[in-house]
């Protein structure tokens, strides 16, 4: 419209255009005609307005000028000739019926042949390990000492904790507290295991004796002797207790006879620290203040494996939950290392300096993890994953260094008892389908996750 | 196996030759469902077909609606009337015609109106030809766009026209893809039907160099 007004009469365009010239772009910008319009020309002395009206009317009329003609108008034209081509111009006809859709959530599977990963889009999300722990409890007097294992968590979902002469029992799913001992003058308690049935928990002493106590009556069952120094581990393998001790001697107990002695293992030259049956009842791993791991099979007296390959005291020492021979154990503060041992052929399969003292060690049931507790400076617990031993989580909170590690019964959570007298609890295991209820009791009221109670 | 028998078979009747290319289009379209990704690999189960284990179609609703259209292939390909069959794979979300896979029929009218002889050709002959097809299908995987968004498929048929519609098909537009590239596949004949196939796809202008 614009186009053919102006070329009629141009003395006419040019006061027009400077009349608006002020305000043109705010015309265009609020005009609500403004996409349908031409977009206004203020100045036409530009253009020549003879060759453009020439263009504009030629396009109307020269239709056969493929130059001019866009690529799609081309490509339209060169299907539609080929289609009249055809003898008698054929009919097009689509079914009317729409095919039926593929299924609900369909990923096309050619994608897995073209994606950079090999292998399908099995994409497993990591889960997010909370950093804060789940509750904190004090832990008075809890005596800062390597060498002992004073943490279990029973299946019955009780956890034990041992703080210098008493003895407690803290209840998971209720929040409990039940003192369940004290020991007499000037003993203290050095280590402490819950059976497999959560019902009887043995206790060590630094007077060299072992009770077994009856958690429910809370009652004495039995008093093991046989070592000559303080009982600083014990591992359970259903009726056989086993216990380590300062003298470096290992016993194994039978507790249904009356004589329980019914083996002594002799290999490591000092305090026997660590102390742990394989899952399967076969081998026993024994770790000591000597450096000295050792693999001991059920029947014999002697060891069936000595390992040197720590330079420190072995005290974290782990079986793994899903691979039957597969062992690992953690160094003192001058080895530093988290090594892992083939316990059928006694070989080192791998070592990781972890930087920092290694205290305990608890494998995850769940997934293929490795949780590792450590001393100074950092007093973290690292989480690994197995076998690339990439480093998943680091939980700090411990202002000192966390001495024992313990997991719930259904493997979600982990205890951890540390020298700066607190224990906590840290939901670090959950598996992606169990809900986030397990370690917490009944009634707890999750609203303060700081919730301390003093076991006193 | 005698001369008369062996010669009775070689002959493709009209007939024979619609059920060949019914049973051709059934198979192709069920490689090209299959090959493309566009409905899960559990709709479908291996076959033996041409030599070949090609996939067929098991979901009861696609095989329903193939069904429904391949027997208005084969009402039409017995008057002759069918001179295409298209293949139109179009993305859900963007509405956009994807793939283009044409199947060019040629039908020798004078068969099909019964005034010339039946011609001969050898089964096996035809056989390798479509299994030629069918290969060419599933290697066609190495050079089209990967498909990324779900996509539905639709069947033209471009008819004569004087033959009346069916209830079953309605007009429509030839769903032409923009910017297109054709690669052509190989045909096979009966003598009586000769089947050409193609398949255009989008050439994505960022890719070319």
């Amino acid at each position: 419209m614009a186009t053919t007004a102006f070329v009629a009469s141009p003395a006419r365009a040019a006061p027009g255009g400077q009349a608006k010239k002020e305000t043109p772009l705010k015309f265009a910008a609020h005009s609500k005609n403004a996409g349908k319009m031409d977009r206004f020309i203020p100045n036409r002395s530009a253009s020549n307005l003879d060759v453009a009206n020439f263009n504009v009317s030629r396009e109307a009329r020269d239709v056969e000028n493929l130059d001019a003609l866009s690529p799609t108008k081309l490509e339209y034209k060169k299907q539609l000739a080929a289609n009249l081509g055809q003898d008698g111009s054929a009919r097009i006809l689509a079914f009317k019926q729409k095919a039926p859709a593929p299924a609900e959530g369909f990923e096309n599977p050619m994608a897995s042949l073209y994606t950079a990963n090999n292998g399908p889009k099995v994409k497993k999300t990591f889960r997010a390990v909370p950093q804060q722990p789940d509750r904190i409890l004090d832990a008075p007097d809890l005596v800062d000492d390597y060498y002992l294992n004073l943490l279990d968590w029973g299946s019955t979902n009780s956890v034990a904790v041992a703080l210098n002469q008493a003895f407690y029992l803290w209840n998971a799913s209720s929040g409990d507290i039940q003192e369940l001992l004290s020991a007499q003058g000037d003993d203290y308690i050095t280590s402490l295991s819950w059976a497999a049935d959560g019902k009887h928990v043995a206790v060590g002493f630094s007077n060299s004796l072992t009770q077994i106590w009856d958690a429910e009556r809370c009652k004495p069952i039995r008093n093991l002797n046989g070592h000559a120094a303080r009982v600083s581990s014990l591992s359970w393998n259903q009726h056989t207790l086993s216990t380590g001790g300062r003298d470096s001697l290992i016993l194994n107990h039978d507790v249904r006879v009356r004589e329980h002695i019914t083996a002594t293992l002799r290999g490591h030259e000092q305090e026997v620290c660590g102390l742990k049956w394989s899952p399967n009842g076969t081998q026993l791993a024994s770790g000591g203040n000597d450096n000295l791991l050792m693999i001991w099979d059920a029947a014999n007296d002697r060891p069936t494996h000595r390992i040197t390959a720590h330079q420190a005291a072995v005290k974290a020492l782990a079986w793994c939950p899903f691979q039957s021979n597969l062992l690992a154990t953690g160094g003192g503060t001058a080895d530093r290392t988290i090594k892992f041992h083939n316990t059928h052929t006694g070989a080192l399969l791998n070592s990781i300096d972890t930087g920092s003292q290694v205290c305990s060690l608890q494998w995850n049931r769940h997934e293929r993890e490795l949780l590792s507790s450590h001393g100074f400076s950092q007093n973290q617990l690292c989480l690994w994953k197995y076998p690339s031993m990439a480093k998943v989580a680091e939980l700090t909170g411990h202002t000192s260094r966390v001495l024992h590690l313990a997991q719930s019964p259904d493997g979600t959570t982990v205890v951890s008892a540390a020298a700066d007298e607190t224990l906590r609890f840290w939901r670090v295991f959950q598996s992606a389908e169990t809900p986030a209820k397990a370690a917490k009791p009944a009634g707890a009221g999750a609203s303060t996750m700081m919730r301390s109670v003093n076991i006193r | 196996m005698s001369a008369t028998a062996q010669a009775t078979k070689n002959q493709i009747t009209l007939k024979g030759s619609v059920a060949t290319v019914t049973e051709f289009f059934q198979h192709a379209l069920s490689s090209i469902l299959y090959q493309r990704g566009i409905y899960g690999p559990e709709s479908f189960e291996p076959k033996k077909a041409y030599g070949l284990t090609v996939m067929a179609v098991k979901d009861d609703k696609l095989t329903a609606y193939l069904q429904a259209v391949l027997q208005q292939f084969s009402k039409w390909l017995e008057g002759g009337a069918l001179q295409k069959v298209v293949l139109v794979v179009t993305g859900v979300a963007s509405k956009e015609v994807m793939e283009r896979w044409t199947f060019d029929i040629q039908t020798d009218k004078a068969v099909v109106s019964g005034s010339a002889p039946l011609p001969k050709k050898s089964e096996s002959q035809i056989t390798s030809e479509i299994q030629a097809i069918i290969r060419q299908i599933t290697a066609s995987v190495t050079f089209l766009p990967l498909l990324q968004d779900t996509c539905t498929i639709d069947l033209l048929a471009y008819t004569d026209k004087e033959n009346e519609v069916p209830l079953d098909w309605e007009e429509s537009d030839p769903r032409y893809i923009k910017n297109a590239a054709d690669v052509k596949l190989r045909a096979f004949s009966t003598k009586v039907h000769n089947v050409e196939a193609l398949v255009s796809y989008k050439a994505d202008e960022d890719d070319m160099m």
